[in-house]
C-alpha cells in the first residue's frame, strides 16, 4: 500500500475541514447574534477537532519531524488540497450559511462512506466525525429555510449567496489520482459516487426554503490540484501566522 | 448501543474519581463514561481515555489531571485516546445525570426523544429550575459543543441541555 497516496487522500479530506473552521474562527465575537456567534464557532471547534485527528494520522505516517501542527500550519499554498468552496470569504451570513449547507449534505455523505474503511483509524474518526456533521447538517439547513422562508430581504440575500457559491459544488465530488488509488484499496471513500444523492438533498432543502435551486452549467475546480482562488493567499497568512513568527511555538 | 463495559481496576477508581471533569466540575471523568479501562501492569499505570466531542478543549486537560492525580499517589500514568467505540451519552450514569440535573444542566433524553426535542420542537426538556416542561430550544449549540441552549417558558429562566450523542 502506497504510503503517499494514503497521506495525501487524508490531507484531501481533512484540508476541507480545515480552511472551513479557519473560516468560521473569523466569525468569533462577529456573529449576527450571540447564539449565531456560539453555534459557529462550535461548528469551527467540532472541524478543527476532527482535523486533529486525521492530521495526527498523517504525521504518523510521514514520520520524521512532522507533526498535526506542522501539517496544518507549515505548508505552502500550493501544498493545501481543500476544495475551492471552503476558503470563499464571509461577505455576509447568507454566504457563512450557504458555504456551511452546500459542505455540510456533502460531508456527512463523505463521512458515511469512509465510516466503512478497510482502514480502521479513519472508520473510527468517521464514525465519530458523524454524530457531529449531523448537528452542523440540521443547523445550517434550517437557516437555510429560515432565510429562504423568511423575509424579503433574506430571501433574496440568501438566494444570492446560493447562486454565488454554486459553481463551486462540483468540485467537492472529483476524484485524484491519490483518491482513486485508495478507493481501489478499499481505503477511501468514493466521492464520485455521491454526486446525485448531494444534488437531490440540496434540492429538497432549497425548495422547502421557496428558493430556486440554480441552473448555472460552469463549474470552477483546482483546490483539489492545489491552485486555488485569490482568497487562499490572505487566510494562510492569517492562519500561519503564529507558527511563522514564532516558530516552534507551544502553548 | 454500545454496551458499556469499562475495564477500571478497582484499586485505581478512587484516584480517577478525584478527577473533574474541567467544564462541569460537579461531574467525575468516571460520571461520565470518559474512562474505558485503567490498569496497573509493572508499577504503572495505563488508561484509556475516550474524548467526548472532537474539539472538546477539556480533553487535553483531563488528560493532564489524570496524570497528576495518579503522580500524587506515585504512580505514573499513560494515557491513550481511544476513539473507536466512539464515545456516547448512553456511557453517562445514573448517578452523572441527577448531579448535571442538580447543576443546572438538563440531562440528554432518550434518542428518540432528544430527536423530537431538537428537531421537531416537541416541548418535553424539563426546565432544571422549575421542572416544567414548557420549554423552547434557543439554539442547538449552547456555552460548549456538548450542550444546546433552553429557556423555560414558564419560570422564564435560560439552561442547558447536554445533547444526546449516540
Amino acid at each position: 500500500m502506497n504510503k503517499q497516496a494514503l497521506y495525501d487522500y487524508i490531507l484531501g479530506v481533512t484540508d476541507n475541514s480545515l480552511i472551513l473552521g479557519q473560516r468560521l474562527g473569523e466569525l468569533c465575537g462577529h456573529g449576527p447574534s450571540l447564539e449565531t456567534d456560539i453555534a459557529i464557532t462550535n461548528i469551527a471547534l467540532d472541524l478543527l477537532g476532527q482535523c486533529r485527528s486525521y492530521y495526527q494520522y498523517a504525521a504518523k505516517l510521514k514520520g520524521g519531524d512532522t507533526t498535526e501542527d506542522s501539517i496544518a500550519m507549515l505548508r505552502k499554498e500550493r501544498d493545501y488540497v481543500n476544495v475551492l468552496l471552503v476558503e470563499q470569504p464571509n461577505e455576509h451570513f447568507g454566504y457563512v450559511i450557504a458555504r456551511q449547507f452546500l459542505f455540510d449534505v456533502f460531508h456527512l455523505l463523505q463521512m458515511q462512506e469512509l465510516q466503512k474503511s478497510i482502514d480502521e483509524t479513519l472508520a473510527s474518526i468517521a464514525t465519530k466525525n458523524i454524530k457531529e456533521t449531523l448537528y452542523h447538517t440540521r443547523f445550517s439547513s434550517d437557516w437555510i429555510k429560515r432565510l429562504g422562508d423568511g423575509t424579503e430581504e433574506s430571501h433574496v440575500k440568501i438566494q444570492e449567496a446560493i447562486n454565488d457559491l454554486w459553481p463551486y459544488t462540483k468540485e467537492l465530488f472529483q476524484v485524484t489520482k491519490a483518491d482513486q488509488e485508495m478507493i481501489n484499496a478499499g481505503i477511501g471513500a468514493d466521492v464520485s459516487k455521491l454526486e446525485h444523492a448531494y444534488y437531490k438533498q440540496v434540492a429538497e432543502v432549497l425548495e422547502e426554503a421557496t428558493l430556486q435551486v440554480p441552473e448555472g452549467k460552469y463549474f470552477h475546480k483546482g483546490g483539489k490540484k492545489g491552485i486555488h482562488t485569490e482568497h487562499m493567499g490572505p487566510l494562510l497568512a492569517e492562519l500561519q501566522y503564529m507558527q511563522r513568527t514564532y516558530p516552534n511555538m507551544n502553548w | 448501543m454500545v454496551k458499556d463495559n469499562p475495564n477500571i481496576a478497582s484499586h485505581l477508581r478512587p484516584i480517577l474519581e478525584s478527577v473533574p471533569d474541567p467544564e462541569i466540575p460537579v461531574l467525575t471523568i468516571l460520571d461520565l463514561g470518559m474512562i474505558r479501562e485503567a490498569v496497573e501492569v509493572d508499577g504503572e499505570v495505563y488508561v484509556k481515555l475516550s474524548p467526548t466531542y472532537s474539539g472538546c478543549p477539556a480533553t487535553d486537560v483531563i488528560s493532564d489531571d489524570i496524570k497528576t492525580a495518579f503522580k500524587e499517589n506515585n504512580l505514573l500514568a499513560h494515557v491513550e485516546f481511544v476513539i473507536s467505540p466512539p464515545w456516547s451519552t448512553n456511557w453517562i450514569t445514573e448517578d452523572g445525570k441527577r448531579k448535571m440535573r442538580e447543576y443546572g444542566i438538563a440531562p440528554p433524553l432518550s434518542e428518540s426523544a432528544d430527536k423530537k426535542a431538537l428537531l421537531d420542537g416537541e416541548k418535553i426538556v424539563p426546565c432544571t429550575l422549575c421542572r416544567s416542561t414548557n420549554t423552547h430550544m434557543v439554539s442547538q449549540f449552547g456555552s460548549t459543543p456538548c450542550k444546546a441552549l433552553f429557556k423555560c417558558d414558564d419560570c422564564l429562566e435560560p439552561f442547558d441541555y447536554f445533547k444526546c450523542l449516540i
